[in-house]
């Protein structure tokens, strides 16, 4: 909207606003990295949790070779061991190839940092481009305001801080950023009708797709928004643009994933990876650079998409039958829409009317076909062509019915009411706020935002993980309110002031503006966006023109405070709550601070003390640490994809010693890891996970009967343990000499004393205990040199003098 | 290069290390031997035992039993490589000894003969027992056989027993067959059926039961039959062996020399079988006899020679294994028809039985399978009377690399006919759009 206002003074307004949306927003870069900076300066530069240290692994591996050597590598036999597992095909390689060439750019560079570093640093500094990349959607929704408000808020938005900061080297530290920068093209794209962003959209999305496997979410939810469109009646070219190049792009994504998955099966099939995705980007920057002929494409690849979806989708790989459907129905309807606007330019209206009831009779006939083809391909697979994890994302309880590895990853449960607050603090308030403004104008940018917002606000609710891509939207949302409100104080602010309004005398007002806190300071900037768009904000007037002066005033106040609040509790979050490496605990109690080594002492025993070739089991979760930092091949690892493998290891824990020996043996095992927190009262260990590895275990080998370790539907291991729970190797290994610490056997987490307090074990030797038995390290003993006669030691001879001395060393029987 | 492979077997069987300790690798026969015995008196009435052990280059030390500087080890280091136990009447050894480290001592990977008789101290049978052997809890008790007893002018309880019932195995007993009898005399023993490691050598006949000869028989005996063993040997896991003899005097140099007639047989022997038996025993228990060794486990890709780090799916390669058996003097090859590898990920994918060329070398060739992970080769050659041959060797197999699947198929076709079209047609458009006006 062209504004007459030429003057001096506009322009120079104009500039200085630009100066200043600049320097803010590279504020809040500085921020946003320097946020995540806590768990460097009160822990030490590492790597973090369990899965970054396989990422951190890849990543060197992958700097030793060139990129076609990972894609093929078979991190021979230091992954899972008898089952060996191909990294390129198993791996998003974003996340890697990001480091890795931030890591070379660096050196060539002559700066010399270790991949390490690199690594750590490369969340934070993703989180800053994440924060640019909320400004330019936000604005592209609502304006530079709402963009640089939203922007501050992302950066220190609570959840994503969780997954980004210095050292969490994880897919989410890209992915985040690449996912909203994917939906500020699609916007630019739709709002702009280039075809240029179109092409960057594909791009991004392309770089989203390569980085997690959240990229389902982009391609479901960008269907729904042009579907909605259409049936709101807002269908344009300029929506057809931001649209096809990318659901072309979404046909060579899924080449890359059957490849992927083709690669998994082991089965020897069509092309290779590597040129898959170099077609792949051909294809797409052909196809979007060309014209509409391009359609020829997808339907072909769409073909060949769906019959080689059918023919992997009971391989389970996430959600592809999902975004087929959704991808063909909405790509088939956007075409029919096209190609009627387009007859309707050509046609007489009467003509117009014969067409369509033509077209409508035909297309209806059609569509009932191409229907049922994919009802009955859905039909006849298994599962019906959906994955666990996407089955579990529609119906919440499908996973702790069926699929207890899923329902046993904790951030795949359901969240509670508290990590909303914790997680996105007072942004949850604000939400709604944000989404009202969003209806005034609903734009197509606009509507897509508040979408955006339904949708992950649904899925954040299904699993907790997925917070993470609710933080953005919440951002965003929270941003455009925040940004509205101030827009609506200030001009009553100043409305009050002045006796006579009028909208130029907004300018020279600016320099009396008293708020001195950051967002007030955008929301000025925002008036200046405003004046450009005078019919939006003289609405906005007109209504809020009723209030006094102070209640604007307190109201002022009051988002204000709301603000500081929200400072306060993310920068507790990042410095208290998130900045914990997990790998490195620390505790308060009254006389300091206590720090917890005890995982990395027991690592560093393992690299130490044991064969190169030992092979280690323990449970999955500590898998890729043991990789990493041990150095020794490990039985599973935090990829869960093979079930039966993670059960076998589940079923020996939950096992007595002798059958547990006979299933570690028959693996190569040589060691045992298990974690204790019953001393230090650290309550995330084994005994706590172990209700899992009965289900996981029990799913696969029925044997293992849940009832069986619980007495009154609960887990125990105190004195009303079950005989099974208190005979089972994990208790035994959790528990093995643990009286003699206190006398009792008082388990600090579960706080009880435990059932059995003295007992030996017969096929395995304890090796190891850390320094807070947080980490215990057993090995198998070897099987007896001589077997025993049936003879038992009578007690009338173990009572005569000669042999009282040889039974007492030789004493047989554990359990006295 | 054998030194090589050498040390990658010593890697690869982790049990042989303990045998190494036990023995010098290349000679595998004891040599130095201690003899306990009850009193010295044994030493001249089992001469015949004892010389032909002499003759065969051991180096005997007699001790008695009770002698309080009795020890098997200084400094750490044992100072026999076998014990030959003659002293069944011995409640405590003398020294440091016991029987804890006796079976210490077993299981360090030494060999031991025990032999037993009828006043058999609980200490003697504490050993057999941990061995794997229960001799018959009554301490009055003897075999007896009513029906195969040997036909003797001052026995009448029949408990001199002449049996034949050998266990099958050349390795173990020579390859020489024992025509006469073996006379014996003394307590039965039966072994633990669970365990894999003992053996019956000479089992009683069916008709053979264990009670008090002396005494009238109150309650049926609880050892009968052929479940009775009169002399047993075990092999622990680590190729110890360990010789058990219900009786003493069936060393002595009066069976050694006696002759021998069945009851109701006919045939007398000039001279029964005890020295036959007993000596080729004594060379198998002193690894004279049947101990394998494994050397040179190779594999490679068919038609190339070095070993490679990592497999590919679907490459053929060869195996190969050299064994030789110990002949008490040097190491000859080992022909058996029966030795098989396995290519094993959690279960054997591949079994094969290797072929022979009769010096030794065992060899296969094989493709493997369409399966990709951390495989071992492994022989598991378990035989009666043989050492165990536990190799085991890990090889990663990787899947296809990207540039080795086959291109150009026939499934592809369409997607080449799409890309190639849509080019074409694309360039078709363009001209036609631009030029058309």
């Amino acid at each position: 909207m062209a504004t007459q206002e030429t003057s001096q003074s506009a322009t120079f307004r104009h500039a200085f606003g630009n100066v200043l949306s600049f320097a803010v927003l590279l504020l809040i870069g500085v921020m946003a990295f320097s946020i995540r900076l806590f768990s460097v300066i009160k822990y030490e530069s590492v790597i973090h949790e369990f899965d970054p240290y396989f990422n951190y692994r890849v990543t060197q591996v992958r700097l030793v070779f060139v990129y076609g050597i990972f894609a093929n590598s078979f991190l021979r036999d230091q992954f899972v061991y008898p089952l060996g597992r191909v990294i390129g095909g198993t791996v998003y390689p974003g996340l890697t190839l990001t480091a890795g060439t931030l890591w070379r750019i660096l050196n060539s560079m002559n700066i010399p940092l270790s991949v390490e570093t690199v690594c750590v640093f490369t969340a934070p500094v993703f989180s800053a481009f994440a924060s640019l990349a909320t400004y330019l959607l936000t604005k592209e929704i609502k304006g530079a305001g709402a963009g640089l408000t939203a922007a501050a808020l992302l950066a220190m938005v609570p959840s994503y801080i969780s997954r980004s900061v210095a050292g969490s080297y994880d897919n989410e530290a890209v992915a985040i950023f690449a996912l909203i920068f994917t939906f500020y093209l699609y916007i630019k794209t739709l709002n702009t009708g280039s075809l240029f962003y179109a092409t960057l959209n594909a791009i991004a999305y392309f770089y989203m797709v390569c980085s997690w496997g959240g990229y389902t979410f982009i391609i479901n939810l960008i269907p729904m928004h042009v579907l909605l469109c259409i049936v709101t009646g807002r269908y344009s070219p300029r929506l057809y643009i931001a649209y096809a190049p990318l659901s072309l792009n979404v046909v060579s994504i899924r080449m890359l994933n059957i490849t992927f998955r083709r690669e998994k099966a082991a089965s020897s099939q069509a092309s290779s990876l590597i040129s898959e995705v170099k077609l792949g980007i051909v294809r797409v920057v052909m196809v979007v650079l060309g014209t509409l002929l391009a359609a020829l494409v997808p339907v072909v690849g769409f073909n060949a998409v769906m019959t080689s979806e059918h023919f992997a989708s009971f391989l389970g790989h996430a959600a592809n039958l999902q975004m087929s459907f959704s991808n063909s129905v909405v790509f088939i309807i956007i075409h029919v829409v096209a190609l009627v606007y387009y007859i309707k330019g050509i046609l007489s209206p009467q003509m117009f009317k014969v067409a369509v009831t033509l077209v409508v009779s035909v297309g209806m006939v059609v569509c009932f076909a191409v229907l049922a083809v994919l009802i009955a391909l859905v039909a006849s697979s298994p599962t019906k062509g959906w994955s666990g994890r996407s089955l579990s994302l529609l119906d919440p309880t499908y996973a702790s019915k069926y699929i207890p590895i899923i329902a046993s990853v904790s951030e795949h449960q359901p969240p509670t009411w508290p990590s909303y607050f914790m997680d996105i603090n007072v942004l949850a308030f604000l939400v709604p706020a944000g989404i009202i403004a969003c209806f005034f104008p609903l734009s197509d940018a606009s509507s897509f935002a508040v979408l955006y917002i339904v949708t992950s606000v649904y899925f954040s609710g299904v699993m907790v993980r997925l917070m993470l891509v609710l933080a953005p939207a919440a951002c965003i949302m929270s941003g455009i309110a925040l940004s509205e409100a101030f827009d609506a104080e200030n001009f009553l602010i100043k409305a009050g002031d002045t006796t006579k309004v009028t909208q130029n005398d907004v300018k020279h007002e600016k320099s009396e503006d008293t708020i001195k806190e950051r967002s007030s300071r955008k929301s000025k900037k925002k008036d200046k966006e405003n004046i450009e768009r005078p019919s939006l904000v003289s609405q906005v007037e007109k209504r809020l023109l009723v209030l006094p002066l102070e209640t604007s005033v307190i109201a002022v106040f009051l988002l204000v405070l709301l603000g500081a609040f929200y400072v306060v509790h993310c920068v507790w979050a990042a410095a208290e709550a998130y900045s914990a490496p997990s790998i490195v605990l620390t505790s308060r109690s009254h006389d300091g601070l206590h720090v917890f080594d005890d995982f990395r002492e027991a690592y560093a025993w393992l690299s130490h003390n044991t064969e190169v070739d030992d092979k280690v089991a323990s449970w999955w979760d500590y898998g890729y640490q043991t990789t990493a930092m041990a150095n020794r091949t490990v039985i599973v690892d935090n990829n869960t994809w093979n079930n039966t493998h993670i059960a076998t290891v589940g079923t020996a824990m939950s096992s007595p010693e002798k059958a547990a020996w006979d299933i570690f043996n028959s693996l190569d095992v040589k060691y045992v890891l298990v974690v204790f927190g019953g001393l230090v009262g650290y309550p995330s260990d084994d005994i706590n996970k172990f209700l899992w590895m009965v289900r996981i275990g029990g799913g696969v080998f029925p044997h293992i009967k849940e009832p069986d370790y619980l007495r009154d539907g609960q887990y125990r291991i105190d004195s009303q343990a079950t005989p099974t729970m208190l005979n089972c190797l994990m208790y035994k290994l959790s528990y093995f000499r643990f009286v003699e610490t206190d006398g009792r056997g008082f388990d600090r987490v579960r706080n009880t004393e435990i059932g059995k307090k003295h007992f030996k074990l017969t096929h395995f030797e304890e090796v190891f205990t850390t320094h807070h038995w947080m980490v215990r390290i057993y090995k198998l003993k070897s099987p007896r040199n001589r077997i025993r006669g049936k003879t038992k030691k009578s007690k009338s001879k173990s009572g005569t003098s000669t042999s009282s001395k040889r039974s007492g060393t030789r004493k047989k029987n554990p359990w006295q | 290069m054998i030194k090589i492979s050498l040390c990658l077997f010593l890697v690869s069987v982790p049990f042989f290390a303990i045998i190494c300790s036990a023995f010098s690798e290349d000679r595998p026969t004891d040599r130095r031997v201690l003899v306990l015995l009850d009193d010295f008196a044994i030493k001249s009435s089992h001469s015949i035992f004892f010389k032909s052990l002499e003759t065969r280059g051991f180096d005997l030390d007699f001790k008695l039993a009770d002698d309080p500087k009795l020890a098997l080890q200084r400094y750490g280091q044992y100072l026999y490589d076998a014990i030959v136990l003659f002293a069944p009447t011995i409640d405590r050894f003398g020294g440091s000894v016991d029987a804890a480290s006796l079976l210490e001592f077993v299981d360090s990977g030494h060999d031991l003969i025990l032999a037993a008789d009828t006043s058999a101290s609980d200490l003697i049978r504490e050993i057999a027992v941990e061995c794997g052997v229960d001799f018959d809890e009554d301490p009055t008790a003897m075999v007896i056989d009513h029906t195969n007893h040997a036909v003797s002018e001052t026995e009448g309880h029949h408990t001199l027993i002449a049996n034949d019932d050998f266990v099958n195995s050349e390795v173990i007993l020579g390859s020489r067959k024992i025509e006469a009898p073996v006379l014996f005399k003394g307590i039965g023993h039966s072994i633990n059926p669970s365990s894999s490691l003992v053996t019956k050598v000479l089992s009683a006949s069916p008709a053979a039961y264990s009670a008090n000869p002396k005494s009238k028989l109150s309650s049926p005996p609880t050892l009968i039959g052929s479940a009775i063993s009169l002399v047993s040997v075990v092999q622990a896991r680590n190729n110890a062996r360990i010789l058990i003899s219900g009786s003493l005097t069936v060393f002595s140099d009066r069976f050694f020399r006696s002759g021998v007639q069945k009851a109701g047989s006919t045939t007398k022997h000039e001279k029964c079988g005890n020295e036959q038996f007993f000596v080729e025993l004594s060379k198998w228990v002193f690894h004279e006899r049947g101990h394998l060794k494994a050397v040179n486990v190779r594999h490679n890709k068919v038609g190339e020679t070095d070993e490679p780090s990592m497999y590919r799916i679907k490459d053929d390669l060869e195996y190969s294994v050299e064994v030789y058996e110990w002949s008490g003097s040097s190491w000859e090859p080992y022909v058996a028809g029966d030795m098989q590898v396995q290519f094993y990920m959690m279960s054997p994918y591949v079994l094969k039985t290797l072929s022979s060329n009769e010096k030794g070398l065992y060899y296969t060739s094989f493709k493997i399978p369409d399966v990709y992970g951390v495989f071992q080769f492994k022989v598991e050659y378990q035989r009666l009377g043989y050492t165990a041959l536990s190799l085991s060797k890990q090889i990663p197999v990787r899947p296809f690399r990207h540039n080795e699947y086959e291109r150009f198929i026939p499934a592809a076709l369409p997607y080449y006919g799409a890309s190639f079209s849509m080019m074409s047609g694309f360039f078709v458009f363009t001209l036609v759009y631009l030029y058309t006006k």
